[in-house]
């Protein structure tokens, strides 16, 4: 929460899983989607652009298009997408993109993985409002939830 | 989510102030057109001008814009500041990987080893 910078973001976190095995959960389409919160029915290949449906509970209608760049086997995979879902018939293709890039380290018990994704400068403060209006729905929907499973748990 | 929502106590007016469509389309004005008059700002929408006033009230409230007065007329412009929101949003983008990467690790705890690199395809638990 200490970046200064405000065109990029980095994150790393070690996972105790073989490289292999991380390498498949990010470039295994179907793999991708069960954590990633979307159902895509075309597989990850550098060039190809794909969309898939989101899955979040209350987002369904909504779909995340991404253009692969680059694949190097359990070293590197990178996208470009325009962060945050699309809306039905809502289109972004004119703004900027920004670039998604993970990379896999191996190191002693498992993988270090980082990813870094950069480009923020360039997205409208339009569209930047605009994260902030989802994420405060999705925060109200939340809260819902959880009123409603305290209300049955009491 | 709700959890961490702490982390954006700060942010909780300017998530308020744009949590409305209008007041997202006039930042999205003000964002494109430069500073402006109420008239103009209203124009062409079917708000009035008392509504649009009251948001750039709330706008204002947040920090995001300020009331320039110019000669007999008042013209509102996006606050120089932007950058606070620039610096939020990636604090969002930022706690969004975070739960992305947190949701990775899961899926891969769930996810049976496998033995050498065979291409056998196993099907997820549901």
């Amino acid at each position: 929460m200490s970046t200064i910078a405000t065109d990029r973001i980095e994150k790393k976190i070690q996972l105790r899983h073989p490289r292999s095995k991380v390498w498949r959960a990010l470039t295994d389409a179907q793999e991708f989607g069960n954590w990633f919160g979307a159902v895509f029915t075309e597989p990850f290949k550098p060039g190809v652009s794909v969309r898939g449906k989101v899955t979040h509970k209350g987002y369904e209608h909504m779909t995340m298009d991404v253009t692969i760049e680059r694949m190097e086997p359990e070293r590197l995979f990178s996208w470009r997408w325009h962060p945050g879902a699309a809306e039905p018939g809502e289109t972004f293709s004119d703004e900027p993109s920004t670039l998604v890039i993970f990379e896999l380290q191996e190191v002693p018990g498992g993988t270090l993985l980082t990813v870094v994704e950069s480009g923020f400068d360039q997205i409208p403060l339009a569209r930047r409002a605009k994260a902030f209006r989802e994420n405060d729905e999705g925060w109200a929907m939340q809260m819902k939830a959880i009123e409603e499973h305290l209300g049955k748990s009491s | 989510m709700a959890a961490k929502s702490g982390a954006f106590m700060g942010s909780a007016p300017i998530f308020a102030a744009l949590g409305d469509e209008t007041r997202l389309r006039l930042v999205a004005r003000l964002c494109s057109g430069g500073p402006q008059s109420i008239a103009r700002l209203t124009a062409g929408s079917e708000v009035t001008r008392q509504a649009v006033t009251k948001h750039l009230l709330v706008l204002a409230d947040a920090g995001l814009v300020r009331g320039v007065r110019q000669g007999r007329e008042s013209r509102w412009a996006l606050k120089p500041e932007q950058l606070e929101v620039a610096r939020r949003y990636l604090e969002l983008i930022s706690e969004r990987w975070t739960e992305r990467l947190e949701a990775l690790e899961r899926h891969l705890e769930s996810m049976p080893e496998t033995k050498a690199r065979t291409r056998k395809r196993r099907r997820k638990p549901a």
